[in-house]
């Protein structure tokens, strides 16, 4: 029940894109079509599932005050979190390589559709966004944490695939020359960012 | 040519150019739409979007100078990795600065100063820009992009926090009344809704439409 608790809030409440504005770049720049963005919402979702267990084995064993203990008293009082930032970015940039990979080699036509896009989810928000609220939420096991990411990832996936639809039909409409493009996947968003405040106290 | 080069003024049309440009034309914010995260959330109240427009304008100067120097040595297969590194550390520093000498600020903005790391505005400077020029033209380009960012993040702040809470925080004078009590007692009432994070897409929505329909060589496409 708790596990199902922090999906739903952290897919739906607390959505990575529409509370807290996390790979909007991305977000915006790979929305125009839905087959597209799809591939970048699964690549997402997977690289958070797996970053941010791994960030959280590092923060609880090496970064937190007194994670060292197991090293022997002496580290028992150090506190290695003013670190947290580089080692996060480090692991989150080797397993985007990892995938990046792996997508090329299974499946070459989403490797070519997603392309520059692929290697810039290292310096998409979301994911470091997921890794330092994760720090920050202190997490009690490692199951709540890849829960955790697991629900982050679906939360943006759900936002993009909503919003290429939505960019994918608005083509087709009149909008005055100065708002088309951007000007109006910002005004959609943020109609978006309204439905979802609906979810706003939502508990399981 | 290094000889015209060196006798080149500080301050010579292209370098103004450098600074000015970003302020509308290839605005980072509106026009090459980079670096929205940070610019949508930390915008509530003014003096967490003056204090984060410094940060990163800070991590963007020093970031770009460093990567700007160190260009003929960096591996062309390793550098995103490089430059990532190079902006943590800046802004590990930066946060603790932070820490040290505005704590309230640096609580409220949480996890978005840690967030700089991955904005794309910096990333994205260093590769187009600090890698192929010089430190001198990568420094004002790096302040020129900082401006053009906070520009963005200031006119953002102060319409949620008028409009929302009625009041105006600034640096240095503290948090400033700016709708006189008369008006609420002839019935105004704030608007929670400028509070609430879709707001802060309505207003860069409504910025980029104010701004193309009076720059109309700007609408692409």
């Amino acid at each position: 029940m708790e596990y199902l608790n922090i999906f739903i809030k952290s897919a739906f409440i607390d959505n990575m894109v529409f509370t807290f504005f996390f790979g909007m770049c991305s977000y915006l720049a790979v929305s125009k079509t839905v087959k597209t963005a799809v591939g970048l919402g699964s690549a997402v979702i997977f690289v958070l599932v797996v970053t941010t267990p791994i960030n959280y084995l590092l923060e609880t064993l090496v970064l937190q005050e007194g994670a060292l203990a197991w090293l022997g008293d002496e580290y028992a009082t150090m506190d290695l979190s003013f670190l947290s930032f580089i080692m996060f970015i480090a692991v989150i940039a080797s397993i985007v390589q990892l995938v990046e990979m792996l997508v090329e080699k299974f499946s070459p036509a989403l490797y070519g559709a997603l392309g520059i896009f692929l290697p810039l989810i290292a310096v998409n928000c979301a994911i470091l966004g997921a890794a330092l609220f994760m720090q920050q939420k202190q997490f009690a096991n490692i199951g709540q944490a890849t829960v955790y990411g697991l629900g982050s990832g679906f939360g943006w996936f759900i936002a993009i695939v909503l919003i290429a639809a939505i960019r994918e039909k608005i083509k087709y409409s009149h909008i005055p020359g100065p708002v088309k493009g951007v000007g109006m996947a910002f005004i959609l968003t943020g109609l978006m960012g309204l439905a979802f405040l609906g979810f706003l106290g939502f508990e399981l | 040519m290094s000889e015209e080069k060196k006798s080149e003024p500080l301050f010579s049309k292209k370098n103004k150019a450098l600074i000015t440009n970003p302020l509308n034309s290839i605005n980072p914010v509106t026009i090459q739409v980079l670096g929205i995260c940070s610019a949508l959330a930390v915008t509530v109240q003014m003096d967490n979007a003056i204090i984060m427009s410094l940060a990163v304008t800070a991590v963007l100067i020093i970031g770009n100078v460093l990567v700007s120097l160190m260009r003929n040595i960096i591996p062309g297969k390793i550098r995103i990795i490089v430059q990532l590194v190079i902006v943590a550390a800046l802004v590990i520093i930066v946060d603790q600065v932070l820490k040290a000498y505005v704590y309230d600020v640096s609580k409220k903005l949480s996890v978005f100063v840690g967030l700089i790391i991955t904005n794309c505005i910096i990333m994205g400077r260093l590769e187009a820009f600090a890698l192929g020029n010089k430190s001198w033209a990568s420094a004002l380009d790096g302040l020129g992009n900082g401006i053009g960012y906070g520009l963005v993040l200031v006119v953002v702040a102060f319409f949620k926090e008028l409009f929302g809470s009625g009041t105006l925080t600034i640096p240095g004078l503290g948090k400033l009344t700016i709708i006189p009590e008369s008006i609420y007692e002839m019935g105004y009432m704030d608007n929670g809704l400028m509070l609430l994070p879709p707001s802060s897409l309505f207003i860069v929505g409504i910025y980029i439409w104010v701004q193309k329909a009076r720059n109309p060589e700007l609408i692409g496409e």
